[in-house]
């Protein structure tokens, strides 16, 4: 083999590179799964299964928004009984309260930062602001 | 129907991750045994094929000269194009690599009435080509955020950039890199249809890696934004950092779509060191872009040559056969010494 002192070091750095997560995550540690805190009010049912929202849930709340703040529509969906108003802070944080609990324990995890917050306030934030005023 | 080939070939790819990753207990196969199969033919592959151009010797010195290469003081060298010192190599081999600069240099030929011929710049390839290659490496070093947990901050910063290039499109949010990729695969594999020249000397292993990138894109693509059924990020990266650190774990059903794009990955790792795509590797071991053009100060010994074969010079050739040159009338540099029996 010619070369050694160059190519020998090449591809070492190169298999260091395809296997950066290996050693980045320190070989056996996968660290801690998300924990979701469940609705501290104890609500069972949300508007959609639980499979669905976990999936889909940005999409759903993409679409109440384009159809509230774009189109105008803000018809209430009655599911199962209960009114649902199409809103972040009217709908889903009305049972799960504490967005640091639940949001962010997956979004975090997945390294999602969705930009809801650049307009929305967490019930925390809304009662901070609510005492300055 | 060298192109029809190759994609029946991903199409079959892609019927085979898609039934065989609904029968019970083939999850498994799909998501943890193949992928890790993959990765080693890869690492394996690629280190055996860089091996073996490291085992072949360079008989000549044949950098390609593109510019003025070192003369007299007052004529300029062009030192990224003639090089001459390992530093001017290195920033040769640099801009190759990082910028395609040999792309750069494109030119379409082309034939007039006349018959005249005409050259002109053409630079589309090489745009396209950075277009694909940074979108691919984008995407390649994002996907890490499945990977490893915690996520660093340069990787969310990362993702922040190419989302926030595409100003907030859709949720989740549209990348830059995605729409770059299938723009590039499809300007790459457009050429190869269109212009004449080059669909002529296309084969199956051309367009077969166009057509899996671009399964792979749609696959990511279709997972992300349509096909949302039981894609549940989180339980996708716990069996991603499963694998990374050795111990994977597939614990509720994950939708067909994730085992396609998988397998889809797993085949282009396998492919990958034995075929076209191991320029990736070959770019750094051309002898015609990493050598100095130094062949006037140092001499470049072909290491085929037998070492007891010692060099032959003229002198020592005309000593040799002064008498039978002399004989057949063959002008001599140094004549016969004068005979003594004639005096």
């Amino acid at each position: 083999m010619y070369n050694k002192g160059t190519i020998i070091p090449g591809l070492i750095i190169f298999i260091a590179f395809v296997t950066f997560p290996v050693w980045f995550n320190g070989l056996t540690t996968a660290g801690d799964l998300p924990k979701p805190e469940l609705p501290p009010g104890g609500e069972k049912e949300c508007v959609m299964p639980a499979d669905y929202m976990r999936a889909n849930h940005m999409q759903l709340l993409n679409e109440w928004r384009d159809n509230v703040l774009r189109d105008g529509n803000r018809e209430i969906l009655e599911i199962g009984g209960k009114k649902y108003p199409k809103g972040l802070q009217m709908a889903c944080m009305q049972c799960h309260s504490v967005k640091e609990k639940f949001c962010d324990s997956c979004h975090t995890y997945a390294a999602v930062t969705p930009y809801c917050w650049d307009c929305h306030l967490t019930p925390k934030d809304a009662k901070s602001k609510e005492a300055t005023h | 129907m060298k192109y029809a080939f190759s994609f029946l070939a991903v199409l079959a790819l892609v019927l085979i991750a898609w039934l065989g990753s609904q029968i019970p207990g083939m999850q498994y196969l799909f998501g943890v045994a193949i992928p890790y199969l993959a990765i080693m033919i890869f690492l394996g592959g690629f280190v055996y094929r860089v091996v073996q151009w490291a085992k072949s010797p360079v008989p000549f010195s044949i950098p390609t000269t593109c510019g003025q290469g070192k003369s007299l003081d007052f004529i300029k060298q062009d030192k990224l194009d003639c090089p001459t010192k390992t530093s001017e190599v290195v920033a040769r081999m640099f801009l190759e690599i990082f910028a395609f600069r040999s792309l750069f240099r494109n030119t379409k030929s082309e034939l007039h009435e006349g018959p005249k011929i005409t050259h002109e710049s053409s630079r589309w390839l090489w745009i396209a080509a950075l277009l694909f290659h940074y979108s691919f490496l984008v995407i390649a070093i994002r996907h890490m955020r499945l990977f490893l947990n915690p996520v660093p901050e340069w990787l969310q910063f990362l993702d922040f950039l190419d989302s926030g290039a595409m100003l907030q499109i859709g949720s989740p949010l549209l990348y830059a890199s995605s729409l770059g990729l299938l723009g590039g695969v499809a300007f790459l594999f457009g050429r190869r249809l269109v212009n004449r020249n080059v669909r002529y000397i296309s084969l199956a292993n051309d367009y077969f890696p166009l057509f899996l990138i671009f399964a792979i894109a749609v696959t990511g693509m279709l997972m992300r934004y349509i096909l949302r059924t039981d894609i549940d990020i989180i339980s996708i990266k716990e069996l991603l950092v499963g694998l990374v650190t050795l111990s994977p774990v597939i614990n509720v059903k994950i939708g067909s779509i994730f085992y396609i794009h998988v397998f889809l990955v797993s085949a282009l790792l396998v492919y990958f060191p034995f075929s076209k795509l191991m320029h990736a590797g070959g770019v750094f071991m051309s002898p015609t872009r990493n050598m100095a053009n130094d062949s006037r100060e140092k001499r470049h010994i072909n290491p085929w040559n037998d070492p007891t074969i010692k060099p032959h010079s003229y002198a020592g050739y005309e000593d040799d056969f002064r008498e039978f040159m002399v004989e057949a009338g063959l002008p001599v540099e140094k004549e016969l010494p004068p005979k003594k029996d004639e005096e």
